[in-house]
């Protein structure tokens, strides 16, 4: 039954993931021009020329003189076996490019995710059980003041707070010396040491919504006749709220992974260009500025997808952890 | 003392509950709206900048456009009102002037306070402007006496313009985006999610799974796709219209959710199926009957909604892919404070943030109350 039901959501990912590249095409095919133009002009401005026979050549390889939807197949076909195509702005594939990128992005936001459940659990649980008390006051206050913050706006301040206070650049997941260093365990280590930055710039908006869901379920859930009959019984209070109503309240910790993730992907996106991270974010900006079209593709797709998957992940999770969910 | 005090408190519970019994749904609505203390606050603070966005020419003292080589990065002034001279004291507002000092050696250039005063006075005159593009007139809300003198409440930038009428007239923009985003969405979601909800079956599955599309969707890379198409040399106005927009696509969901339950949960009440029994025409089922039901949860979503397009305004223009400088919005002016060097020298351009933390929580404290008091028969 339960494999029936994951097997069905696998298959529902199929037209999602479709629909995805779709919307990622048609947004690297918007702007005017096509590829080739800008990469005439981009070798233009290097005074670089192209004979006739190898524009006709690029043209009829990428298909651009054939309808869209041909463009698209002959697109999707070669993403498929992995060829993202090239990118004009760095003249690599596309492929060498992203993969560093995403894995770091991937990273950064499984870090945030981890973050805010490790933050909103206790104080979402803290806020319900002394309801109404100056913590749950001030965790409310914190709460809101980080639903309202935009991202950038926050990291701006954390690296105003580094340069003036501590003198120190905050920027960069890595020092220099690990810059362009291969992994090694020096390197993780000091990839911890910046991460905790981006981390929680990025964590505290959704760790604020959070907090807010865990206070409200958890308060729903807090009046209930159970609650009262493990009480009346004896147990303590600590293992009376963590082993009932708190399992209860937790389905949408779960369920979040679906929602946080596009807006941990999409925070990502804008804290990294502010604190010049090497994530996905600053190139596929500067692809998009530069109308560097495969690159920027790729990137869109590849993030979007991320999402997707979450969607997924989320959902199954949710099922196996709570028999009450009905897969059908 | 109790026992006086008891009949006068169920003669007053009494008017009360006769009171209640008459009002209308949006009186009632609005009693229990009151309650919020924090709504009722943040229904002001919406107020107030709305008021602001509409007479942003009057309220702010300066040109907001208008470069002052002779400010550059001057530090705020704070205004003082307690004028003491000669040993008489009277009320007059005034900030001290700035002195301008250049460091010999690094060329730096810095402002001292000096102790000469520059008097404010209301309804004062400052530079000109067009009124609504109506009539052309010198009045500001606040003016230098001296007309050559100029004052800086929330500093000034890099090419010393007021930050303060920079302020008041990003708010114009960002405030606006907001409503139009929302109008944009509202149609949106009312279509989508009441289709959704009054066919149900096959045309709810699509509309379902769209949602769910949209909203798996990372919008900000999305966003930065579509803007980045843009072409930059585009006109403000056609430039504002297209980024309203591009934000206003998220922001139907949410509401289409809502619209939809709220259909699926009143299509079979009484009210509804009497009027289809009736044989009143589906559009006036729909319009006549079921959506003014709906109407003060459909403002509390889309109170709830404008936040969002203002946040996301401001994190377009922030990158640099949203309105572009003529324009002043509170995105395009926090993207002078990007560089480190410049809000290290001066922090106060950390002030249209300010503006949009504000605004932002206000909505949502707004939205929230709202949203309660939408269902006044609920408690």
């Amino acid at each position: 039954m339960i494999w029936r039901y994951i097997l069905k959501r696998v298959f529902w990912m199929v037209p999602f993931l479709f629909a995805v590249s779709i919307v990622a095409f048609l947004l690297i095919q918007a702007p005017p021009g096509d590829f080739l133009t800008t990469y005439m002009a981009k070798l233009g401005e290097s005074n670089e020329v192209l004979d006739q026979a190898t524009i006709d050549n690029l043209r009829q390889r990428f298909g651009l003189d054939q309808p869209i939807y041909v463009q698209y197949f002959k697109w999707i076909s070669r993403l498929i076996v992995g060829d993202f195509g090239m990118s004009f702005e760095w003249r690599q594939p596309v492929s060498d490019l992203v993969w560093e990128r995403m894995g770091l992005t991937l990273c950064l936001s499984f870090a945030t995710l981890l973050f805010t459940w490790a933050v909103a659990f206790p104080i979402g649980v803290y806020s319900a059980v002394r309801k109404y008390s100056i913590g749950d006051y001030i965790a409310t206050t914190i709460g809101f003041i980080g639903i309202a913050t935009p991202n950038f706006l926050l990291a701006l301040i954390l690296m105003y707070i580094g340069v003036v206070y501590f003198g120190s650049d905050v920027g960069g997941l890595f020092s220099p010396e690990f810059k362009n260093a291969a992994w090694s365990w020096a390197k993780v280590w000091d990839l911890m040491k910046h991460l905790w930055l981006p981390v929680v710039v990025l964590g505290t908006s959704a760790t604020a919504s959070l907090i807010r869901i865990m206070r409200a379920n958890l308060l729903d859930e807090l009046n209930k006749p159970y609650v009262d009959t493990a009480r009346a019984k004896g147990l303590s209070e600590f293992w009376l709220i963590m082993k009932y109503p708190v399992r209860v309240a937790l389905n949408p910790f779960i369920s979040t992974i679906g929602w946080v993730l596009p807006n941990l992907v999409s925070g990502a996106v804008v804290t990294a260009i502010v604190l010049s991270l090497p994530t996905a974010g600053p190139l596929m900006l500067q692809a998009l500025l530069s109308q560097d079209m495969f690159l920027a593709g790729a990137f869109v797709l590849l993030l979007s997808s991320l999402t997707v998957v979450g969607m997924l992940i989320s959902d199954i999770l949710l099922v196996l952890l709570d028999p009450r969910v009905k897969y059908d | 003392m109790t026992e006086t005090s008891v009949p006068e408190v169920s003669i007053r519970t009494g008017q009360r509950n006769r009171q209640v019994a008459i009002a209308s749904q949006w009186q009632l609505t609005w009693w229990s709206f009151k309650k919020h203390k924090l709504a009722t606050v943040s229904l002001w603070v919406v107020g107030l900048m709305y008021f602001i966005s509409l007479f942003c020419e009057f309220i702010a003292p300066d040109n907001p456009s208008k470069p002052n080589r002779r400010s550059v990065y001057q530090p705020p002034q704070m205004i003082h009102f307690i004028d003491k001279v000669d040993g008489s004291t009277r009320i007059r507002p005034y900030v001290y002037k700035m002195n301008r000092i250049r460091d010999p050696e690094t060329l730096r250039i810095s402002y001292e306070r000096s102790g000469d005063k520059i008097y404010l006075k209301l309804f004062g005159e400052g530079p000109k402007y067009e009124f609504w593009g109506l009539w052309e007139t010198k009045i500001h809300l606040l003016a230098t006496e001296n007309p050559r003198e100029k004052f800086f409440l929330f500093g000034a930038d890099r090419l010393g313009r007021d930050m303060f009428s920079r302020v008041m007239y990003g708010t114009r923009i960002s405030m606006s985006i907001g409503l139009v985003g929302v109008a944009i969405s509202l149609v949106l979601g009312i279509l989508l999610g009441g289709l959704s909800g009054f066919y149900g079956g096959r045309v709810d599955v699509v509309i379902q799974r769209l949602i769910e599309f949209v909203l798996s969707l990372p919008t900000i890379p999305i966003w930065l796709a579509l803007a980045a198409s843009l072409p930059p040399s585009w006109p403000i106005y056609q430039q504002y219209f297209v980024i309203t927009l591009i934000v206003s696509m998220v922001g139907w969901t949410e509401l289409g959710r809502v619209v939809r339950g709220r259909f699926l949960a009143m299509k079979n009440d009484d009210f509804v199926v009497a009027a289809r029994l009736d044989g009143v025409s589906e559009a006036r089922v729909i319009f006549r009957h079921m959506l003014p039901s709906l109407t003060s949860h459909i403002i509390a979503s889309l109170t709830l909604a404008i936040p969002l397009m203002i946040l996301a305004e401001t994190g377009l223009s922030f990158l640099g892919l949203g309105l572009q400088p003529p324009a002043i919005s509170w995105g395009v002016l926090l993207k002078e404070a990007q560089n480190i060097i410049s809000i290290s020298q001066a922090p106060w351009l950390f002030i249209p943030g300010g503006a949009v933390v504000i605004a932002v929580l206000a909505f949502n404290f707004l939205g929230d109350g709202m949203r309660d008091a939408a269902d006044p028969y609920g408690h």
